[in-house]
């Protein structure tokens, strides 16, 4: 088993939601998405909204497994000039206000390259990140930034996949911490609903081979599909829909209205509801 | 092994079992496409031994493509670039014809090797994406010659510039689909393709176009452009009796130059230059795509390799006057020799790129690709100050018929 990161918190937060009986509502938007002073606005409302664990993604220029989107919420963010410094300061103002609530910054290497893996581990675990996601390092490129964020007391959190079988999902768990994130399609973000039979089947698989939770994400929209994968899934996570609703709160011009931060928390209560009725529905 | 002052004992070692050339190469992609990634590794490494293979593509090079691409000897420019230079000094100057081969490029020697690994591991769908067409076009020829669907994602902005490519790919029956995301170039059509590629992973096959990408691709690229390389070297020993001095090559991502370059990389005393498309200048701020010469090390597109970016770590676009040159990356072997030194990477910029296609032109009756009429333009400054004895050996890697609308509209001519 690898090590649990130093803050514990994404340990304490799905304990605590299992206690409850539910599966753990995980919410992904882009840091600096439409400008900084929004979405610091969003990240302060989403714990309040009923996100359990919160995604936060870092902006790339060339988001390779997103669909359109959250390429289009990283250009926003990035035309407003968000960094990955700021995306840091972001956290680490949260952290001021919030001490309990999971972060995972979520996004590809290259711009945690240029920071400087070691540095980036030091600075994010300071600014109070819990765990990282990075598309673009499998297992087969561990000491890139999986062992020194291990090292520095970050959950690194992989993704499995329809395509990861048997034979090779000891080798994705082996360096994987915090939970697992079960990516329900072969695909980009925000595509087809996943079936909720596959995803049963292949949570179960998983869950065979590790103790972490297993969280369920890629094409999750409504409280209706929220409550579905969440019967079975440890968490839910739920991005392009958040995402869009961002989009759609926008004025002509593209930029941020009075609606936007309601656009987004509004959704969040509703898949909240969706993860609170899934073991009911498990039950009957 | 730079750092050390020490020497490798060969150049042409890599990539290691992992993949990495030095630093770079490695495999960065998302944990959908690695099982995908492992399963190519291990086609091609049984191709490799697999002599029924090696037969089966030497035949199509043969009578497909039309290889041996000649190599020959430019005399008229030779003669020219003497007039110009000291006494005693105009190396003479030879062309690898590879803009001979069937589809007017190079492409076509990756394709035909790729297509047969993809019908080897039983796929049925190829993807592919271009820049200025000249891949998408081999790639499409060669789909349509196994009867297999074919996409290709190119940039908007490319399917605008490159309109008789798009013509050819729709009629040799591929999907062309133009990329509005970025700048709608390159690097886009490329993303845009491992969007495809993770969706559709079971059944297709991604026919990258260049020595880049994840592991094993810039190997395989580079294997399958080696043959470049070996025929010029039984050529120019058969033609002069001796290897050349200095080959030339252009990059864009650097798949001709590695097929000529690698074959000739443990000789010492032959001179290599790639030649990277300057834009509008390296000193004009993402004006270039001068990887080498203008980036630095990142990640992009599976591998780890010098790139044009910000100081953040965001892609910049790059620009060329050649479509086929502006990708802000390279492949990994390209950064691997640049650090080790054994390589010499320089730039030509939009304008000499245009004065080099017009004097092959007038002076050859050779029509050149604006790609590799930025190695002509390095050869326009290498020759003079070399020896009359000495040779170079350009890749001629494309034809320029593609490129005649692009150019008149640069020399503000109207067809």
């Amino acid at each position: 088993m690898s090590p649990e990161a130093a803050s514990g918190r994404i340990a304490r937060r799905f304990s605590a939601v299992r206690q409850e009986l539910r599966p753990a509502l995980v919410t992904f938007f882009t840091a600096g998405d439409p400008d900084l002073a929004t979405s610091e606005k969003i990240l302060a409302a989403l714990p309040e909204a009923g996100a359990d664990i919160i995604e936060l993604g870092m902006p790339f220029s060339d988001p390779m497994a997103d669909g359109p989107a959250i390429q289009a919420a990283g250009l926003r963010a990035l035309e407003a000039g968000q960094t990955l410094k700021k995306t840091l300061a972001m956290v680490r103002r949260f952290r001021e206000r919030d001490d309990d609530t999971p972060i995972v910054l979520m996004g590809y290497y290259n711009p945690i390259y240029q920071y400087g893996p070691e540095a980036f581990v030091r600075d994010a675990r300071e600014a109070g990140v819990d765990g990282l996601i990075v598309v673009d390092l499998p297992p087969e490129e561990d000491e890139e930034l999986c062992l020194p964020a291990l090292r520095g007391g970050l959950n690194f959190i992989r993704l499995a996949t329809p395509t990861t079988d048997d034979k090779r999902l000891p080798a994705v768990l082996q360096n994987t911490s915090g939970f697992v994130y079960y990516v329900s399609i072969t695909g980009i973000t925000g595509s087809a609903a996943p079936n909720t039979t596959l995803v049963a089947e292949a949570v179960e698989r998983i869950k065979a081979h590790t103790d972490l939770p297993v969280a369920v994400g890629f094409g999750v929209r409504t409280r209706e599909q929220a409550a579905a994968i969440g019967r079975t899934a440890d968490g839910v996570v739920v991005g392009s829909a958040l995402v869009s609703a961002i989009a759609a709160s926008l004025d002509d011009a593209g930029k941020a209205t009075d609606m936007t931060v309601a656009a987004v928390t509004s959704l969040v209560a509703e898949l909240a509801e969706g993860v609170r009725l899934s073991r009911q529905m498990a039950a009957e | 092994m730079a750092e050390s002052g020490l020497k490798p004992n060969t150049y042409r070692g890599g990539p290691d079992e992992t993949g990495h050339f030095g630093m770079f190469g490695g495999r960065f992609v998302a944990e959908t496409l690695m099982p995908n990634i492992l399963e190519l590794e291990a086609a091609y490494d049984a191709a490799k031994e697999d002599p029924e293979f090696h037969a089966e593509l030497a035949a199509l090079a043969k009578h497909y493509a039309g290889r041996p691409s000649p190599l020959y000897y430019a005399e008229r420019l030779t003669e020219h670039l003497r007039q110009g230079a000291p006494a005693g000094r105009g190396a003479k100057v030879y062309f690898k014809r590879d803009e001979l081969n069937h589809t007017g490029s190079h492409k076509i020697n990756n394709c035909l090797g790729q297509i047969l690994l993809a019908l080897k591991m039983g796929k049925t769908r190829i993807i592919a994406e271009t820049g200025a067409g000249q891949h998408g076009v081999a790639a499409a020829t060669v789909a349509a010659r196994f009867g297999l669907p074919c996409i290709i994602y190119m940039g908007k902005t490319d399917t605008e510039r490159q309109k008789p490519n798009v013509f050819r790919m729709r009629l040799l029956g591929a999907e062309v689909k133009p990329v509005t995301a970025g700048a709608g170039t390159l690097k886009d059509a490329m993303n845009e393709a491992l969007r495809d590629w993770v969706t559709n992973v079971e059944d297709t096959y991604y026919i990258i176009g260049t020595a880049a990408g994840p592991h094993p691709y810039p190997e395989l690229v580079r294997d399958f452009q080696s043959v470049i390389g070996r025929e010029a070297k039984e050529q120019m020993k058969e033609m002069e009796g001796r290897l050349p001095d200095a080959l030339v090559a252009c990059l864009g991502g650097g798949s001709n130059a590695i097929g000529l370059f690698h074959p000739f990389l443990d000789e010492e005393e032959v001179k290599i230059y790639g030649v990277e498309a300057g834009g509008h200048g390296l000193e004009v701020q993402n004006g270039h795509a001068a990887s080498l010469n203008g980036g630095r090390p990142g990640v992009l597109h599976g591998n780890r390799t010098y790139l044009l970016q910000d100081d953040d770590g965001q892609i910049l676009e790059g620009h060329s006057i050649s479509a086929g040159l502006d990708y802000p990356g390279i492949g990994p072997e390209h950064a691997f020799l640049k650090d080790s030194g054994r390589v010499t990477y320089v730039s030509a910029t939009d304008r000499e790129a245009l004065d080099a296609f017009q004097l092959c032109t007038r002076l050859e009756g050779i029509i050149p690709a604006l790609e590799p009429a930025h190695a002509l333009a390095h050869v326009i400054k290498l020759a003079p100050e070399m020896r009359r004895d000495e040779i170079i050996v350009m890749n001629m890697c494309g034809r320029g018929d593609k490129d005649i609308f692009a150019v008149a509209e640069h020399l503000g001519m109207d067809i």
